[in-house]
């Protein structure tokens, strides 16, 4: 690990609960040194630049296996990356999460290579698994793509969930932690998306904020964890019964974005009330 | 036993056929290249394949298990010969077996099969289709020849195959597609990628190999060493620099500077990683690498 890495991430480095070879090195092609600068770069955004306050933070198992599942939003993805941060500068013993990363991005040059020294692996079901049976945490956005892609107007609007997720936990035996990202629609609002960039650079979109370049703007961030919720399955049940828990995931999500933007003191978007009047 | 080792000249299959021999094991061996100081309990026929005088080292010698390790990898063969010699050569491995009453057949191949895809998923089970004749053309023929060897299982059911992909092999022979990959100075990558290699020490792939025919597995296995390491590290620990490359100007640099030659479709495989999971193989016969990444990697740069 380079020199000047505050004690304080080296030794939160160090209590990692990955198993490194000689080369700091792990399975899955993790570097140790890469999390060593990701994580002290990504510090000063957490603390600083997004004052994250995170809450519910022990909801999170300290060991084994868990699904940590949330809403998308914000153009570029700050939510991911700060959840990141949380369970690796706010939890006791910190944690390494592996996100899902779009496979679009696997073929561009730098990013892919920076993505696998971190455990960020290509969005593939099979992925996904093996991730689980190594005993790790697993970030996943049912939204996907269609979640940071979403225009400012629709903030904190949950679009269609995937079931694949709650299959997934069920086939592997795995808790599904969720939790609620708020800011993010603010650090990035998307007023529109510019087709041309998109295509050029082979990205599903690519978001124009007011100030034009994707940039976020430092507003500060909540991340609300809630209880693991557990289904009784095994993941071959009809899309009815997976829908009816995937329902279950998405109210809990609502409620959790609701508290974290009355703590806040962020208007609550109308559309979220009428989410949050239809759970009732 | 008495086992006949196709491709015999070959480093790992040297090997493979020295400690059959050394077990007390009857070991023939078939090559057209020949080896000088094979010890003298092996008997060896200087002979192609697919010709003549190999079926009657099948038909007078009536050997129990045959061990093919005749294809060719030599990415710089070139294709049509390579075509022949995989997949003629293999037909006429199994044809001969099933005339001549061999009960045994391990098919030695390659995880490379599986192809390397930036959609592709990590830990490759034998469970996934193999890929690489759409990812790398130049390896359509292992292709062919892996699927031909596993179609035996349903053709022939009475002779008991067993097709193991394997992961590259790295030992003091220096021979094999990553030794030459890594040959020269400077190992060429393509910049911006860093894609785990997987490979084992040949004295593990002969070992996973003896316990595969004393296993008598029947099936298709993955054999894979000990944990996978980015080709940088690969590079850096056997003493060499890499050198990473613009992308289109990858192709046209290889072959060229001291640097090796591979075909179109080798970017693939250097952008993006080929990791198989060797689970079911390791429980199967018990095998477990005694030479880790390190001591595989610092014993070939110091044998070299």
């Amino acid at each position: 690990m380079f020199p000047g890495l505050p004690e304080e991430l080296r030794e939160r480095i160090h209590r990692l609960d990955i198993p490194f070879n000689a080369y700091g090195l792990d399975r899955f092609g993790i570097s140790r040194d890469t999390l060593a600068w990701f994580y002290s770069l990504l510090t000063p955004f957490y603390r600083q630049y997004f004052e994250v306050q995170t809450t519910g933070i022990e909801q999170v198992p300290e060991t084994g296996r868990a699904m940590i599942i949330g809403n998308h939003s914000g153009g570029i993805p700050v939510d991911a990356s700060m959840v990141m941060a949380s369970l690796f500068l706010d939890m006791e013993p910190p944690r390494h999460v592996h996100g899902m990363v779009e496979k679009f991005a696997q073929k561009w040059p730098i990013v892919s290579q920076v993505f696998s020294r971190m455990g960020q692996l290509a969005g593939l079901p099979e992925h996904a698994v093996q991730l689980l049976e190594a005993e790790r945490l697993l970030l996943v956005f049912p939204e996907g793509a269609r979640g940071t892609g979403k225009l400012y107007r629709d903030r904190y609007r949950l679009v269609r969930f995937g079931t694949g997720f709650i299959r997934l936990a069920l086939k592997t035996n795995t808790p599904i932690v969720p939790f609620a990202f708020v800011g993010g629609e603010e650090a990035l609002p998307t007023l529109l998306h510019s087709r041309l960039l998109a295509q050029l650079t082979g990205a599903p979109y690519w978001p124009v904020p007011p100030w034009i370049l994707p940039i976020p703007k430092p507003v500060p961030c909540r991340i609300h964890y809630g209880e693991p919720m557990t289904f009784d399955g095994d993941g071959t049940e009809s899309d009815e019964v997976i829908e009816g828990w995937v329902n279950d995931v998405r109210e809990r999500i609502t409620e959790l974005m609701r508290d974290g933007l009355q703590e806040l003191n962020l208007p609550i978007p109308a559309h979220l009330g009428q989410d949050l009047e239809a759970l009732a | 036993m008495k086992v006949l080792i196709t491709g015999i000249s070959g480093a790992l299959a040297r090997r493979v056929a020295s400690y059959l021999a050394l077990d007390g094991q009857t070991v023939l061996g078939l090559d057209h290249r020949p080896w000088p100081d094979a010890p003298a309990n092996i008997t060896l026929f200087e002979a192609d394949l697919r010709k003549r005088p190999a079926e009657d080292v099948f038909r007078l010698h009536r050997p129990d298990a045959v061990i093919h390790m005749g294809t060719v990898t030599h990415l710089n063969a070139r294709t049509e010969e390579r075509y022949r010699i995989n997949l003629h050569g293999t037909r006429a491995v199994f044809e001969h077996g099933e005339r001549y009453g061999v009960k045994q057949t391990i098919f030695i191949g390659r995880h490379t099969v599986y192809g390397a895809a930036p959609d592709a998923p990590l830990y490759h089970t034998e469970n996934d289709p193999p890929l690489a004749a759409s990812t790398y053309p130049a390896l359509s023929d292992l292709v062919a020849a892996d699927l031909f060897a596993g179609s035996a299982l349903w053709k022939m059911p009475e002779m008991c195959t067993a097709v193991l992909r394997m992961v590259y092999v790295l030992g003091p022979s220096q021979r094999g597609t990553l030794a030459s990959y890594l040959s020269g100075p400077f190992v060429p990558t393509v910049l911006g990628f860093d894609p785990l290699f997987q490979f084992m020490h040949e004295e593990d792939a002969a070992r996973a190999i003896v316990l595969a025919l004393k296993a008598k597995l029947r099936g298709i296995y993955n054999v894979a060493g000990p944990q996978p390491v980015p080709i940088s590290v690969l590079a850096r620990v056997i003493g060499k620099g890499t050198l990473p490359l613009p992308e289109p100007l990858f192709h046209l640099a290889l072959g060229k500077f001291g640097l090796p030659w591979l075909p179109r479709g080798a970017e693939n495989h250097v952008k993006y990683p080929v990791v198989i999971d060797g689970s079911r193989f390791d429980e199967e016969t018990g095998f477990e690498p005694q030479w880790s990444e390190k001591t595989t990697m610092e014993g070939f740069r110091w044998s070299g």
